[in-house]
């Protein structure tokens, strides 16, 4: 009873107006009162709901009663039993479609627990004991089982399969296009909502596991799948991701100012574009609309407003209720000022003398009957249309599974959404020694589901290679 | 690592490094290029791969300074390393025996250019090269393609050597005298557009090398998008060659202006 009177905890986060002119995290953790009082609201429950709202099935009120008990290493210790990245999860995992949605509290008409706060609490909580401490990081004292295994792309589901694997006494090289390791979590996502030192953390413990890294190497082009071959592996994880942008093929989408959200957000991100001594340049916009209702769209847009736009709009063929966005996302964007344009489909694009964007057509929209996601699907309104100035459009509709290693490795069986076809347990694709999970399987997903899949490859590749051993 | 062993100025702006980069010089062919970053602030510069050493494990590049980006890797001496090379990217020239091809270069293109000279004279083609510049001092190259090629046409602006003129008329000139099967055009925006226009007229079929703005050079941005035969193209993955006749150049060299 007393535990179920407790009000949900609320996130210390920075005031609106003075988060935008920054790049500083938005939320600033709990403190330790506040989360053995949250972690207090648990109760325990006999048949824990929550668990099956996990894609990974994390041992939810087990973490959590660590924390009430002031164990707060335990709880991290049990969150890494099932997740590798629980700081990164704990921060932008869509809680409340997943773990959050089934906690017993939703039953009695109360706010969940904050499953996802706590396990961000307890993951920074470990990673500043262990810098404070000045704690060594040391390989696990698995005995090395002389298999060499390459992951391609360096992506939550490349991370969280090295991870495993290196514990498993593989020896692991990860191997990754671009020129930092992290994929998403460092070319996407943005400081303000997944700070990079956080990320860096993990990479920092997988590299004092052993985890050796490769970048500027492209699986494929600088190296390819034969030559990987006689350097000796064993096994192949392909974590490759949805890298490549759609467009939506309306006139005038091509002209200058138009960007895709990966481009605007890896300039920003990974380029550092913008900032003192970054070679990088970014176009800057005083009326920005980014067309998408996303993460992406959502990161992109407030993105825009720390560059210092003047007006940042958010144009969504749908309503708000179907946004896919994180729902703290949306709440912190409009907080912040961003415009939301629902029931809104750009149909043109309007340039100046010298092909800069000057404005955007827009047909507005109803909605109508539920399509196959089963969403209700968003129909023109007709005659509706209205021309709205803007000087920068980030185009954030969705993405593609990344060409590279489909188009290097014809053997390889894809679907045709381009997406690598595998077994759903095992994660094995239709060539015996290539396992492959994420984005480059699922088309487009979660950081949860991508670390779920490195998982999954890790514990059915290892089964197989012990066979051959 | 990605350290420079060599280092020549074909002329005040123009230099080839030859750097190291054995895998790539493994792995790469004509057609190729690389992304390069010059310190920890550094862009992501794509350019082409004009030579490799498999032996020695190294590739060449030419490098003309037109801004920022290109000026520090212009000032890199023989010692230094570039922070980052990664590729092969884009796909490779499709080389076949198709009898006389004419491969057209327009200043720093020729360093592009050269692979492909070399690559469709060992397959057995007709090679006439032409190289074209504002002014003598600006042809390069000229002793390497003359290497491969069964003739060399120079052409400049001002006459200050080789025959007055403009590229277009080169091409033309020989498309007059002789069949032309192919031809292969590298250079500036605006010279590939004129050769495209040109060759068009004789219905021709022509290559061009798209030297579009990039930023990751795999796929994942669209900052290199351009219009081919009406559909959005990326150059990085989906090229860089396409047939000129169906690039929309103009959209091309305006998008080019974007950060101007
Ligand atoms: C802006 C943005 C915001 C997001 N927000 C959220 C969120 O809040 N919550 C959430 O759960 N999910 C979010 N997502 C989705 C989530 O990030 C992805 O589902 C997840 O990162 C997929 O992981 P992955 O390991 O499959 O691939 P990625 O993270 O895409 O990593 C793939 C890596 O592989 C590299 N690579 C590709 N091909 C090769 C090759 N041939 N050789 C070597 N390397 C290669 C790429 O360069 C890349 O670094 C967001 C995505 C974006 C873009
Ligand atoms: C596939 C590919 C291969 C290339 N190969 C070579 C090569 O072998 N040698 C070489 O010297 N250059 C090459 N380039 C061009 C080179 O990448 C650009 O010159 C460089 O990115 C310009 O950067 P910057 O910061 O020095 O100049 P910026 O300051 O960015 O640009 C200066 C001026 O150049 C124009 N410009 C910008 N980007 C380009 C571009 N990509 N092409 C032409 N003009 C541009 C701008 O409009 C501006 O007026 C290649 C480009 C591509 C896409
Ligand atoms: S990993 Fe994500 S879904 Fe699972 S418990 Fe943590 S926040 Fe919830
Ligand atoms: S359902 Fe809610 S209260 Fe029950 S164990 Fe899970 S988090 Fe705790
Ligand atoms: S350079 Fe990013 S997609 Fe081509
Ligand atoms: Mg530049």
């Amino acid at each position: 009873k007393e535990r179920t009177s407790i009000p949900r905890v609320v996130m210390p986060q920075l005031p609106a107006d003075f988060r935008v002119k920054s790049n500083h995290e938005v939320n600033q953790g709990l403190s330790q009162g506040q989360a053995v009082l949250e972690a207090s609201r648990c109760l325990d429950c006999p048949d824990p709901q929550c668990i099956q709202g996990c894609p990974v099935s994390i041992n939810i009120p087990s973490f959590i009663k660590n924390i009430e008990r002031g164990e707060i290493l335990t709880a991290a210790k049990i969150l890494k039993h099932t997740s590798a990245l629980p700081a990164v999860c704990g921060r932008v995992c869509p809680q409340e479609k997943q773990c959050e949605s089934r906690c017993i509290y939703n039953k009695m008409k109360k706010q969940p627990v904050a499953i996802g706060y706590l396990e961000r609490f307890a993951a920074d909580f470990e990673r500043e004991n262990i810098k404070a401490n000045n704690i060594e990081l040391r390989p696990s004292a698995t005995e090395k089982n002389g298999m060499d295994i390459a992951v391609v792309g360096s992506g939550p589901a490349g991370l969280s399969f090295a991870g495993d694997m290196i514990k498993k006494g593989y020896n692991v090289t990860v191997y990754e296009a671009l020129h930092e390791i992290g994929g998403v979590l460092k070319y996407g996502i943005p400081e303000f909502r997944l700070p990079n030192i956080v990320v860096e953390a993990e990479i920092d413990g997988l590299r004092a596991e052993g985890v050796n890294f490769v970048k500027d190497c492209i699986i494929g082009k600088t190296i390819s799948y034969e030559q990987l071959h006689e350097l000796g592996y064993d096994g192949i994880f392909v974590a490759s991701g949805a890298g490549l942008p759609r467009f939506m093929g309306i006139p005038g989408e091509n002209y200058i100012g138009i960007m895709s959200a990966n481009e605007y957000l890896t300039r920003i991100n990974l380029m550092g574009a913008g900032r003192p001594g970054e070679d990088t340049p970014v176009l800057k916009g005083n009326r920005v609309a980014v067309i998408g209702g996303g993460n992406t769209a959502m990161d992109s847009v407030r993105t825009a407003l720390r560059q210092g736009s003047q007006k940042a709009m958010i144009v969504y063929r749908r309503s708000l209720e179907e946004m896919p966005a994180r729902v703290e996302e949306v709440h912190h964007a409009q907080e912040e000022g961003v415009e939301f344009m629902t029931l809104c489909n750009p149909i043109e694009y309007i340039a100046d003398e010298k092909g800069r964007v000057k404005a955007m057509r827009v047909q507005r929209m109803e909605l109508g009957e539920p399509d196959a996601s089963g969403r209700r699907s968003p129909v023109p309104v007709e005659g509706a249309v209205e021309e709205i100035e803007v000087d920068l459009v980030i185009v954030s509709v969705g993405v593609s599974p990344n060409p590279l290693i489909p188009n290097a490795i014809p053997q390889l069986e894809v679907s045709r959404r381009g997406t690598i076809v595998v077994n759903e347990d095992s994660m094995q694709s239709s060539i015996y020694d290539i396992y492959a999970g994420g984005d480059i399987v699922r088309g487009g997903a979660t950081v949860i589901l991508a670390m779920g899949d490195g998982r999954r490859a890790a514990a059915a590749m290892d089964a197989e290679l012990r066979k051959q051993r | 690592m990605y350290k420079i062993v060599e280092k020549e100025h074909f002329s005040e702006n123009v230099v080839k490094l030859i750097v190291e980069a054995p895998m790539i010089a493994q792995s790469r062919r004509p057609g190729h290029f690389v992304i390069v970053r010059t310190g920890e602030g550094g862009e992501r510069i794509p350019l082409t791969i004009s030579a490799a050493d498999t032996v020695k494990g190294t590739i060449t590049l030419v490098v003309q300074a037109i801004g920022e980006s290109t000026r520090k890797i212009c000032a890199l001496e023989i010692g230094d390393c570039f922070t980052d090379i990664v590729g092969p990217l884009g796909q490779a020239t499709h080389i076949e025996n198709v009898g006389t091809v004419v491969c057209c270069g327009g200043g720093v293109g020729v360093a592009p250019l050269l692979p492909i000279i070399k690559a469709m004279k060992e397959a057995g083609n007709r090679v006439v090269s032409i190289l074209a510049a504002r002014t003598s001092d600006l042809i390069i190259l000229e002793k390497e393609v003359s290497e491969y090629s069964d003739e060399v046409i120079i052409m400049t602006d001002d006459g200050s050597k080789g025959q007055k003129g403009l590229v277009t008329a080169g091409v033309e000139s020989v498309i007059n005298r002789e069949k032309v099967d192919l031809v292969v055009a590298i250079g500036p925006a605006v010279m590939m557009k004129f050769v495209s226009l040109t060759t068009k007229k004789y219905d021709i079929p022509t290559m061009v090398s798209l030297n579009t703005i990039m930023v990751d050079g795999t796929g994942m941005c669209g900052a290199c998008r351009v219009t081919v035969d009406g559909k959005t193209k990326f150059v990085c993955i989906d090229g860089p060659e396409f047939d000129a006749h169906k690039v929309d150049f103009d959209e091309m060299i305006m998008r080019l202006r974007a950060y101007n």
